[in-house]
């Protein structure tokens, strides 16, 4: 820092660590009449923040390379792996082949159109990337592009906060936002490397369109809402979620309408983006027609038209000048409107023009209506209801933070904070009813936590300062926009303020470092890991990797014949059509219910039925996930209670009281028989009661689920092992031809 | 061998062909004692062949001729000759120049290469001749499909005489199994077997191109490692290192594996179970290595170990899962070594690389083997060395910041044993000014990103002044 300043910017910068109080010298300095001085101060607050910004933006992209350094560059979990194989097949094949893309390497015999089932927003992303690194020269891997996309929107995501902070609140709160988001573990869980799917871009594009659209009906400005509209183009073209903003934006619209907030911006604002980014919505194949047919859509299209009602009203307003006139005319044109449109409704949803909503959309609004009637949606783990556990695991601090940044939202309310804390407030409520939304509600929290972080720093470091500079109270005072501030300006008489302010300041920061150490924490211990791999401390502290699903995979890939149709539970279809490259039944799209369920009751029939049901699959192999030998919990047995709900949902021959024994699920001695001899315990089990597992320990002793196994003496009849990983995790068998009935 | 132009060598063959129809002929030489012991340890079929040669002719003979059944002659990897001078102790060997070459009247096909003696053999001299040849792919599954617990048995086909253009007055033949099992042998009297080996011969004053076919059938289990396709890249950087990829697609070239694949009797009676698989191989990479890696197609392997040392370092890695018979499995081995170990300066200002053909891996057969020389950006004249002819070709690569592309010198080479691991060169031109242009490229990029940089702090973009 450059000795020529004056004190008070002088000695604020020196301290930021969060760039919380960075503001202060912006604004203090930009009163002062030292017009010299002035270029210099300006270049200084320049390269502070873009310094700031700088590092947060590295910050975000390293603190998600734990997996990288941890493990290796590969991609994660389950959906990634089709979204990589779709990216690999963009960038091989050109876009038209992508568009086109028909994979008859999944659901068989049914096959899958990929081109109009995707959000192709990701892979384009991906592609885009790789092909600009090859234009300039940089020979990467497509893979290595798509290990770091995610990193690489989550530091741009940094940015928009950082823009988004600034319009809704004020530099300071921007910077705060975009340390806060860089870090926080609700965002990092989906954005580590590796974690190739489309919440990496897609939360990025979400902050991206509300950013535009705020800054739209801030300015009335025509280019923004323009921006805004393809911002929302890039969101619904890269994530399902986009729902969430096509329904968020006309409810805040709706809002300030009723507050009487209309103002000539917001027509202007709303109906380009709306518009516009409806056209451009519907240029994706798998959305479609759904902003004008389906009814999650439709709420944005009636506050579109009340906005031309009101638009409308206003012109009469203005021309007939008589009030009574107006009343009259008011009351019959609102009933008019909304009976029109509530006919319009009534006549579309009966005539199946516009679609009810879907089931997913139903189950966020009443967490209990998937576990009911849509038995795939609740199996997911992440789609569970959220505990408050992971709530403080995921805000840690800005969950207390959050309502203090509320308390500072409302004492300035303004257009851009009634958005922000309407998105705060509905996200939160979603992240609630679903673990995963935690996501899409942290850029709020980030942002809400940062007004609370960036106000009360400001607050009390002015308040530090004021007995310096007690001449220049009144410029402060005029400076200051918000009324706190100028409020701790005027009772400066309390004795112990100064010391209260310290401690404050020294509490704030020590809360702020707290979380650093939380994020680091929880990133490095419980986001970084790939699923695929997987690793445990051995006894004597070494670390052991499984990497049993590659082992198996890569075995398909390699020694089946290339035609080869491979049944396992939906959970695994994308990464054997992408690692083993092989046909599957079912994978993760889970876009058709029966064949879901046909695949859970042929593993929960007896052999001979299942081997009958395989028959007509077509299926060449059986691939089964065993955790037993190893003690990993998220096997096929665990889960194995939906594939019979899930099968049961549509064949009624599969009961799930059968395979329990009062109301408990055992695979010991005392399971049911049916359980005992069902295809998925025989392939789970079989041989496994020859094995010691654990020293002291029975044969056929189950480390995951702590029992000794009920049937030791499995035969199998119709399949025989063709494959079994070192760890036992994965155990493919073959399908095997009919005997001949000679 | 000595390393030579190759176009020198090609003259030398050519003339030595031209000059063979005019005064060589095969009833001038006649082989007094053959002894012949092939290795049968492994799937690398080893024959150790000493011949005693006699020119019974008038005219001094400059070289001879070996025979090899067209069975044969498709699975020769490698054919080596050299002369025995001196009595018992004081034994020196001296490479001979072994050519492949055609004959008009061969009988049933028949190969040959010709052996060029050191000095032409003058009448009534003889000379005793160490004959070296290598077969691949000659061990034939039986049965074709074997299941886990059963061990591999396997047949070889080949003569109890030695196939020979001249008379052969006395031979015998030793074949050496890995085991004492022998399931059966054909029997040309006198035959016998004794342990792992079993002995044909002597014989007696064999007619030119006798032929006694015989079978051993015998059990083994040795890894028959085969790598279907090899494609080795070796990138020279002049900033210090090469860097070298190799792409591996082994498959296990023995029974098919039939059948059940059962973990629990893999792993509690390892001993008899699955005894012709094997999971464990080791490459020999050059000793200062460093950087390795050893990954497939969706991520890194995890189950290496690297020794180094200051002779070689060894790399010892298992594929994915055991390989049992028909099994594959590709995978890349990466590494780096130091410049300055493998790039010279040639007297004439050329560079040369000089550095090893054929595959790291012990024991393993290469079907195809395409090695890439990829020099750095900017190079001219590429030729290579090597001591035995090989299909050479021309490509151009891009990589990192490169603009005019990398020119490679593709060498590519069928049925590729270990004993061709043996060093060769690629020369070149290169102006040292190029190592420049990628740092400059570099360097001006973020020139350009500074001084927008400072334009965009220093120019004021307001329409409005304020």
């Amino acid at each position: 820092m450059g000795g020529k300043q004056d004190p008070t910017a002088n000695g604020s910068p020196k301290s930021e660590s969060m760039g919380a109080k960075k503001a202060s010298p912006d604004l203090l300095n930009s009163s002062f009449s030292f017009k010299s001085l002035k270029l210099k101060t300006k270049q200084q607050e320049l390269l502070l923040r873009v310094s700031i910004l700088g590092l947060v933006y590295v910050l975000a992209f390293i603190a998600r390379l734990f997996s990288v350094l941890r493990y290796e560059s590969m991609i994660h979990e389950f959906d990634p792996y089709f979204n990589y194989r779709t990216t690999l097949y963009l960038t091989e094949k050109g876009f038209y082949e992508f568009w086109n893309w028909f994979d008859s390497e999944s659901w068989y015999p049914l096959g899958r159109i990929i081109g109009g089932t995707l959000y192709p927003g990701l892979m384009v992303t991906a592609a885009l990337i790789y092909w600009t690194l090859r234009f300039l020269r940089f020979f990467v891997h497509i893979r290595e592009v798509c290990v770091l996309t995610a990193p690489f929107f989550a530091s741009n995501t940094t940015i928009v906060a950082y823009f988004f902070g600034k319009e809704i609140w004020d530099t300071g709160a921007g910077l705060v936002a975009a340390a806060l988001i860089a870090i926080c573990p609700g965002y990092i869980s989906r954005s580590v490397a590796g974690s190739y799917d489309n919440e990496a871009v897609a939360i990025f594009a979400l902050l991206l369109t509300f950013y535009l659209f705020v800054k739209a009906v801030k300015t009335g400005s025509l280019s923004w809402a323009l921006g805004s509209a393809f911002g929302y183009f890039y969101m619904v073209s890269a994530w399902g979620g986009y729902v969430f903003i096509i329904n968020l934006v006309p409810l805040y619209v709706l809002v300030l309408l009723i507050t009487g907030r209309y103002s000539m911006r917001l027509y202007v604002a709303y109906n380009c983006m709306y518009i516009l980014g409806m056209l451009l919505a519907m240029q994706i194949r798998f959305v479609g027609f759904q902003h004008v047919q389906s009814g999650e859509h439709m709420g944005a299209m009636g506050v579109f038209l009340l906005m031309q009602v009101f638009y409308f009203l206003d012109w009469v307003k203005y021309q007939l000048n008589d009030t009574k006139l107006f009343q009259t005319f008011l009351r019959i044109t609102v009933t008019s409107a909304i009976l029109v449109g509530g006919i319009a409704l009534g006549v579309g949803t009966a005539s199946g023009y516009i679609s009810p909503w879907t089931g997913r959309f139903y189950s966020l609004l009443d967490p209990t209506y998937a576990k009911d009637h849509i038995p795939i949606i609740a199996s997911v783990s992440e789609h569970q209801p959220t505990a408050w556990s992971s709530f403080m695991f995921d805000y840690h601090i800005l969950l207390f933070l959050f309502p203090a940044g509320l308390y500072f939202c409302f004492k300035r309310l303004s257009d851009a904070t009634i958005f922000i804390v309407m998105y705060g407030l509905t996200s939160l409520y979603f992240a609630g009813v679903m673990v995963r939304l935690i996501l899409v509600a942290t850029p709020a929290v980030c942002l809400i936590s940062a007004i609370a972080v960036s106000a009360t720093v400001k607050n009390l470091t002015s308040l530090l300062r004021t007995k310096q500079k007690v001449p220049q109270t009144g410029s402060t005072k005029g400076v200051g926009s918000s009324k706190s501030s100028s409020k701790v300006t005027l009772d400066q008489s309390q004795p112990f303020q100064k010391n209260g302010a310290i401690a404050l300041l020294v509490g704030v920061f020590y809360l702020l470092s707290r979380y650093a150490i939380h994020c680091t924490w929880v990133t490095s211990e419980a986001y970084s890991s790939p699923s695929i791999v997987l690793a445990a401390r051995g006894a004597h502290g070494n670390r052991i990797i499984f990497d049993d699903y590659r082992e198996a995979y890569y075995w398909l890939r390699q020694n089946t014949p290339t035609d080869a149709k491979v049944m396992s539970w939906w959970d695994y279809g994308y990464q054997i059509t992408a690692m083993g490259n092989r046909t599957v039944i079912v994978d993760n799209n889970t876009w058709n219910n029966t064949h879901i369920a046909t695949v859970g009751r042929a593993m929960s029939s007896y052999e001979d039925e299942a081997y009958d049901i395989m028959r007509s699959l077509d299926v060449n192999y059986v691939l089964v996930v065993f955790g037993g030998v190893t003690g990993y919990s998220s096997d096929d047995i665990n889960k194995f209670l939906w594939m019979v709900r899930i099968g049961g949902g549509v064949y009624p021959v599969i009961k799930e009281p059968d395979y329990l024994v009062n109301g408990e699920f055992r695979v010991d001695k005392g399971a049911s028989p049916k359980m005992l001899n069902c295809l998925m315990y025989k392939l789970c089990y079989y041989r496994f009661g020859e094995l010691v597992t654990e020293y002291g320990k029975p044969t056929g002793y189950d480390r995951a689920r702590g029992v000794e196994i009920g049937n030791k003496d499995i035969k199998l009849e119709h399949l025989e092992e063709a494959y079994t990983t070192s760890n036992w995790i994965v155990r493919i068998y073959r399908v095997k031809p009919p005997t001949n009935r000679l | 061998m000595a390393a030579r132009n190759w176009i020198f060598a090609v003259a030398v063959a050519v003339a030595v062909f031209l000059s063979l129809s005019t005064f060589s002929s095969a009833q001038d030489l006649q082989i007094v004692n053959a002894e012949r012991r092939i290795d049968l340890s492994s799937h690398i079929v080893k024959a150790f062949l000493t011949l005693k040669v006699e020119n019974i002719g008038k005219d001094p003979a400059a070289d001879m001729l070996l025979a090899f059944p067209p069975t044969q002659i498709k699975n020769l990897a490698m054919v080596q000759a050299l002369a025995v001078m001196g009595k018992k102790k004081k034994k020196t060997y001296l490479p001979l120049d072994v050519k492949p070459t055609e004959q008009p009247d061969a009988p049933n096909d028949a190969g040959y290469f010709l052996v060029s003696f050191a000095t032409p053999l003058g009448p009534g001299e003889t000379v005793t001749l160490e004959v070296l040849y290598i077969l691949t792919h000659s061990l034939e599954p039986f049965p074709v499909e074997i299941t886990q617990s059963e061990s591999q048995l396997v047949y070889y086909h080949d003569s109890a005489v030695v196939l020979s253009p001249y008379h052969v007055k006395q031979q015998t033949t030793f074949f050496k199994t890995p085991s004492t099992r022998v399931e059966s042998f054909t029997s040309v009297e006198p035959a016998n077997r004794a342990g792992k080996e079993i002995k044909y011969g002597p014989y007696e004053d064999r007619a030119p191109y006798s032929y006694a076919p015989v079978i051993v059938h015998f059990e083994n289990n040795s890894p028959f490692a085969v790598v279907e396709e090899l494609v080795r890249e070796i990138e020279i950087s002049h900033w210090g290192s090469l860097q070298i990829t190799e792409n591996y697609r082994l498959t296990h070239g023995g029974a098919r594996h039939k059948g059940v694949f059962s973990r629990v009797e893999y792993q509690s009676r390892r001993s008899i179970t699955g005894s012709s698989s094997f999971n464990a191989l080791l490459a020999v990479l050059p000793p200062r290595v460093n950087s390795v890696y050893y990954r497939d197609d969706i991520g890194n392997i995890s189950t290496s170990h690297l020794r180094t040392g200051f002779k070689k370092s060894e790399l010892e890695f298992e594929p994915r899962y055991p390989l049992f018979g028909g099994w594959r499995a590709t995978f890349v081995i990466g590494y780096r070594v130091p410049l300055e170990d493998y790039l010279f300066e040639a007297p004439d200002g050329r560079r040369y690389l000089n550095f090893t053909f054929g595959c790291p891996l012990v024991e393993t057969i290469v079907n195809k083997l395409t090695l890439k020389v990829v020099l750095p950006e900017g190079s001219k004249d590429p030729s290579a060395v090597l001591p035995f002819t090989v299909n050479q070709d021309l490509q151009v690569k891009y990589s990192y910041l490169d603009i005019v592309g990398r020119t490679v010198v593709v060498l590519q080479k069928d049925n590729v044993v270990p004993t061709h691991n043996v060093p060769f060169q690629v020369y070149y031109t290169f102006k040292p000014i190029y190592m420049l242009a990628e740092p400059l490229m570099l360097v001006s990029a973020f020139f350009f990103v500074f001084v927008t940089s400072l334009a965009y702090v220093h120019i004021d973009l307001n329409i409005v002044k304020k």
